[in-house]
């Protein structure tokens, strides 16, 4: 019998999920509180006697795990134009699972500089200048990086003509430096893959060790990727499939959480109807976190985006505000609450499907009409998702919830807001064993046995 | 030594034939052409002329309205620290340009900050003469 031993590290709760990869299916799960700060093999300890409680001491082929603990992998993105290399960059660090907390175009200046000490990023991305185009920025930024009191990775994925060049300056300045190809290499070509697998390596050499999630490699093979790089991994492998098993074709993924509400696309975006896309191109696999629609942490932000209203609204129910701020006030503080009762959980989907309408909408392309010398034309920014079939959900809401559905349900297209390109006919399905990021893990030992184990838990 | 690159492309139309024609002329002539397409906006031939480090801002506009859309481009070039960067404009940049004194068109478009201007009927190797010219390559 071949087991294998999926491992979550979360900033909230250590999951572990347990696989039999001869007959594909999911043997256990459990959870414990993580306990990074302390050691993290409390939490592990606590959540593998909770696992072994349900299927026995078992003997593990794979240990595999991914982390999302101690505030996730934190990254600064620095590019030239803002709407150029400053956003590939952001997409770059987005795609391989970090929360990019700022993204500073041109050259940096002193209180910019000031900016990143005081954020205290995990690694820097350094883009700027296609191949062959602006030197001055990237060797401005090299410089300016390296004088400054901050002793963090940097990735340097700019102009090859002078990102050696740039890796030295930061060397000298004891940067510890992985020199990748140019997120942008000539203009409107996204390249990310090079710099995820780059950022991917600098966390687990050192961001791991950083964090103290090194304390778990006694156990673990390794911890392998951030989590939401998992979650991005299945996506993918979900929607393309593997040479013995067929994909679903393209997807959506709406990850809702206590801090953030994630969405990836796997899907091209191309305009579906005579519309001209316009702006950077879009990666086939896209990850957007928003970081103030958590339906925790941020219940009260979703409160003053959205209005009570809305919020009452999409909870199908009509209470008076005081109840609904009572309740906001209540999980934003303590943010590991479950709903007790039936009012709880109606503001709760209320919560969920507000966060997910305004995440989606926030992920989405949208249709610009403007009128052209020709006549009416209409822009496309972004992705057009309206074609894509199949939308997951995943999370505790839906893993542990009973209004899963419904949630997913305000992430369609809504013809009142025709220029939203949300999907219009998916089919919705829910990760009802909150296993998405396992099937990311398991899929680096075998993609495809994670792939079936992953399409026969979808709900 | 690196060739000379000029970031091409039209100005708010569609029109783009004669433009493509002319960046494979200029291929072929040592240059490097970075074409970013039709239905453009300043914005677009600046980010570009940023990003790639271009030489050149080579605009093609044919429906007539180029001294509306093109105003203020040398002051945003000035803006973002491009102020000297080469500005080329050519197309039927005037209503009824035929008819018209092409020189007084001309001047139109020099005093807007462009450092060359053409009619659509330009032939390629005036515009390259022009441009190895300009670039200090003769």
């Amino acid at each position: 019998m071949t087991n294998a031993l999926m491992i979550d590290f979360g900033s909230t709760y250590t999951k572990t999920i347990a696989v039999n990869m001869e007959t594909e299916e999911i043997i256990g799960t459990s959870q414990a509180p993580s306990t990074v700060k302390d050691n993290i093999m409390i939490g592990l300890n606590e959540a593998l006697d909770n696992l072994y409680r349900i299927i026995g001491e078992t003997e593990f082929k794979y240990k595999l795990a991914c982390s999302s603990a101690a505030g996730g992998l934190r990254m600064v993105a620095v590019g030239f134009v803002k709407e150029l290399t400053a956003e590939a960059a952001k997409r770059a660090a987005l795609g391989a699972g970090a929360k990019v907390v700022e993204t500073f175009s041109y050259g940096l200046n002193d209180q910019e500089l000031e900016e990143i000490i005081d954020l205290n990023p995990d690694i820097i991305l350094l883009a700027g200048g296609t191949d062959g185009g602006n030197k001055e920025i990237l060797i401005h930024n090299a410089e300016k990086i390296a004088n400054c009191s901050l002793q963090k990775p940097v990735v340097v994925a700019g102009n090859k003509k002078v990102a050696n060049k740039a890796g030295e300056i930061l060397r000298n300045g004891k940067m510890d430096v992985t020199i990748t190809e140019n997120v942008m290499p000539d203009l409107n070509i996204i390249n990310v893959e090079p710099t995820r697998s780059a950022i991917r390596e600098v966390f687990m050499q050192r961001i791991v060790f950083a964090k103290g999630l090194d304390k778990a490699r006694s156990f673990v093979d390794g911890i392998l990727m951030p989590t939401p790089m998992a979650v991005l991994n299945a996506a993918k492998l979900l929607a393309e499939g593997t040479n013995e098993e067929e994909g679903l074709g393209e997807l959506i993924i709406v990850d809702v959480g206590g801090a953030t509400t994630d969405i990836h696309s796997v899907a091209n975006g191309k305009p579906s109807d005579n519309a001209i896309l316009k702006g950077l191109p879009e990666p086939f696999a896209k990850r957007t976190v928003e970081g103030d629609l958590g339906i925790r942490y941020n219940a009260l932000s979703i409160f003053d985006l959205a209005g009570a209203e809305k919020i009452l609204i999409n909870a199908g129910i009509s209470k008076d505000l005081k109840e609904l701020s009572s309740y906001l006030k209540q999980v934003s503080s303590v943010t590991n609450k479950v709903p007790k009762n039936e009012l709880e959980a109606k503001i709760d989907l209320g919560l969920a499907r507000t966060a997910v309408e305004i995440a989606i909408k926030r992920h989405a392309g949208i249709i610009e009409e403007v009128y052209f010398p020709d006549g009416l034309i209409r822009i496309q920014k972004g992705k057009d998702l309206t074609d894509v079939k199949n939308l997951i959900g995943t999370g505790g809401v839906f893993a542990h919830g009973i209004y899963g559905y419904d949630i997913l349900g305000s992430g369609i297209y809504d013809p009142k807001e025709p220029f939203s390109l949300r999907p219009k006919h998916p089919n919705i399905f829910l990760d009802s064993k909150y296993c998405l990021f396992a099937t990311g893990l398991l899929a680096e030992v075998s993609p495809t046995i994670a792939l079936r184990i992953a399409k026969k838990y979808l709900k | 030594m690196e060739k000379k690159k000029l970031v091409t492309g039209v100005l708010i139309d569609i029109h783009n034939i004669g433009l493509r024609i002319l960046n494979m002329v200029l291929n072929a002539s040592g240059f490097e052409t970075i074409y970013i397409g039709a239905r453009l906006t300043q914005e677009d031939f600046i980010r570009a002329a940023q990003e790639t480090n271009a030489d050149v801002i080579l605009i093609s506009s044919s429906y007539g309205h180029a001294e509306i859309d093109a105003q203020g481009m040398r002051e945003k070039c000035k803006e973002v620290g491009l102020e000297n960067i080469i500005l080329y404009i050519g197309g039927n940049l005037v209503i009824g340009q035929q008819c018209r004194n092409w020189s007084e068109i001309e001047e139109t478009f020099k005093k807007m900050g462009f450092n060359r201007v053409y009619a659509s009927s330009v032939m390629p190797q005036d515009v390259i003469k022009d441009l190895r010219q300009d670039l200090g390559l003769v």
